[in-house]
């Protein structure tokens, strides 16, 4: 009995606030100012929020932009950091152990405490206000973790299998392509969901290196949105809705991949 | 048998992306931390530990951030973990709707921070608010408080957002960390008639500390580097009452523009973040045991 209730009030706490972003964004501010919990039901629900926020910003831009930064983030640390686990198991020596270190020890650093050189160095190398800056550091700063999950996994394969390809004459890289991917799929698959939250999600990167509206992505943009519409909530959740909704989608679809990938990158630490 | 040395080769696109932009930013965070480099200018000079000095002794805005940022971990590692792990064993069965609720818990953790932030502050706008307004219409409105603009519970406010966003992430861990718990032993425990107190207590608890030290370690860490959404929510104000390590060093380095002084502080940051791993590390090993 008590068990149920706590299951209620923490299903109640989390559906809550979300019922609210969803009612808020369809009403008028007025409306929301005047009675904020309240559902209009004789003036109705509005879909003007929707129409303005599209009217007056460009959203198009920034999805554009968060999908590019996103997908190129994901893929390519996603091949580096296999092929980087591919051969810290295939060396499996003294040097595997090394370089397994080197490319791990950056789980242990926040990444606010690069940001001042990083800042630097993007600016010296003529990358701020570009999509380029940031997949490069997106790809520089997640791989420890994916090179983490996915060395583990890569380790339980058996070693015969390498060797065997090897005698029959596939060179390292067939190897690695025909044999070592299609096997560690659950395992890559899980790191991308992990790595596509957190790109997808990102604030620090853009709020470091884009002032410049066309490179911004959604996040950035979000955070603008409340210099500019202050307590305008309607406007605000409108936002908050726009760029959730790919990643409630895939969530909603693919759940219990997420669950797993998200927990598989929480041994990041 | 031998690895042909084209293996070599699998290392290099990688290992030069993680020189450039992580080990060399990360490394010469060390390098301007000596300095009192402006950030713009070309000039600098080498002022030896006079960073560190500063930031220890006259500085006390930094201590209030560390200070707030301890309370902050504090906070939300104590109430995360129970939350999570009450609700781990309340839900554990894989019945569907057991699986449902999992589900409907970790759904935040998806969301970005600045979403989590913006719907946190309407929940705790003093005026319109929804804590306001539930607590004033049913009667309880001497608990009304302007949740994020009193620099008494702003800090506490927003680590009940934190652990809002994250707890049903820990849920999930500590409900993968309680299946791998050996079904015989609660059947043993049940033979010797233990109290259900007495079998979470000598069973569950020690068999599930690999899995608390993960959470633990992990929300510690989370909760050192929660920039995004204390900085979309109060940008560490009102009067510093929510600064944290990390929002602290953006404000040296991009608002006062003393990029050396930033520079010792991230370094500190980084000891700090290092003492505590290898701390909570050492004291949860000692704790664990096997059956």
């Amino acid at each position: 009995m008590g068990r149920r209730i706590a299951i209620g009030i923490y299903a109640v706490l989390i559906l809550l606030p979300l019922t609210m972003v969803l009612l808020t964004s369809v009403k008028t501010l007025e409306q929301t100012f005047n009675n904020p919990l309240g559902i209009p039901i004789d003036e109705g629900l509005t879909f003007a929020n929707y129409v303005n926020i599209f009217r007056e910003e460009t959203m198009f831009g920034y999805f554009i932009n968060s999908s590019v930064v996103t997908l190129s983030s994901v893929s390519l640390t996603l091949l580096l950091s296999c092929m980087i686990a591919y051969g810290i198991v295939r060396l499996g020596n003294w040097l595997g152990n090394i370089l397994f270190v080197l490319f791990t020890l950056g789980m242990m650093v926040p990444a606010q405490v690069s940001m001042v050189p990083l800042y630097d160095l993007i600016l010296t190398l003529g990358l701020t206000n570009s999509l380029l800056g940031l997949i490069l550091v997106n790809i520089a700063v997640t791989m420890p973790v994916a090179v983490f999950i996915l060395t583990g996994f890569m380790k339980t394969l058996p070693k015969e299998l390498f060797e065997a390809s090897t005698i029959d004459g596939a060179t390292n890289w067939t190897t690695f392509v025909r044999i070592v991917i299609p096997l560690s799929l659950p395992s890559i698959s899980a790191t991308a969901i992990f790595l596509f939250v957190m790109h997808w999600n990102d604030l620090l990167y853009p709020l470091l290196f884009v002032t410049d509206n066309a490179y911004k992505t959604l996040p950035l943009a979000l955070l603008d949105f409340q210099g500019q519409y202050e307590t305008n909530y309607p406007m605000l959740f409108t936002g908050v809705i726009i760029a959730s909704l790919p990643m409630v989608l895939a969530y909603v679809l693919l759940q219990r991949y997420f669950v797993a990938g998200m927990t598989a990158g929480s041994v990041k630490g | 048998m031998k690895v042909s040395k084209s293996i070599y080769l699998f290392f290099i696109p990688g290992l030069i992306l993680y020189s450039i932009f992580f080990l060399y930013p990360t490394l010469s965070a060390f390098f301007y931390s000596f300095t009192n480099w402006d950030g713009i200018s070309d000039a600098f000079n080498f002022i030896g530990f006079d960073n560190y000095v500063r930031a220890f002794t006259g500085d006390t805005i930094f201590l209030t951030a560390v200070e707030n940022n301890l309370k902050f971990m504090l906070f939300v590692v104590i109430f995360q973990t129970l939350f999570a792990l009450v609700f781990a064993i309340f839900l554990v069965k894989n019945t569907k709707l057991n699986v449902f609720w999992r589900a409907l818990f970790f759904f935040p953790t998806i969301l970005s921070s600045v979403s989590v932030a913006f719907i946190w502050m309407f929940m705790y706008d003093a005026n319109i608010g929804l804590i306001n307004t539930v607590f004033g219409a049913v009667g309880l409105g001497f608990l009304q408080q302007n949740w994020i603009g009193d620099t008494s519970i702003a800090i506490y406010s927003l680590a009940f957002t934190q652990v809002w966003f994250h707890a049903g992430q820990m849920l999930i861990i500590f409900v993968a960390g309680l299946h791998s718990i050996p079904e015989d032993l609660y059947e043993v425990a049940k033979i010797e008639g233990a109290t259900k107190w007495q079998t979470f207590r000598k069973v569950t608890w020690p068999l599930l500390a690999p899995s608390a030290t993960i959470v633990i370690a992990y929300t510690t860490i989370q909760s050192f580097k929660a920039f995004d959404l204390v900085f979309a929510m109060t940008r560490g104000g009102p009067n510093y009452s929510t600064e944290i390590i990390a929002t602290y060093i953006y404000e040296i380095a991009f608002r006062n523009y003393n990029f050396g002084y930033a520079s010792a502080i991230s370094v500190i940051f980084m000891f700090i973040i290092a003492l505590i791993t290898f701390l909570q590390f050492k004291a949860l090993r000692s704790n664990r045991v096997s059956y």
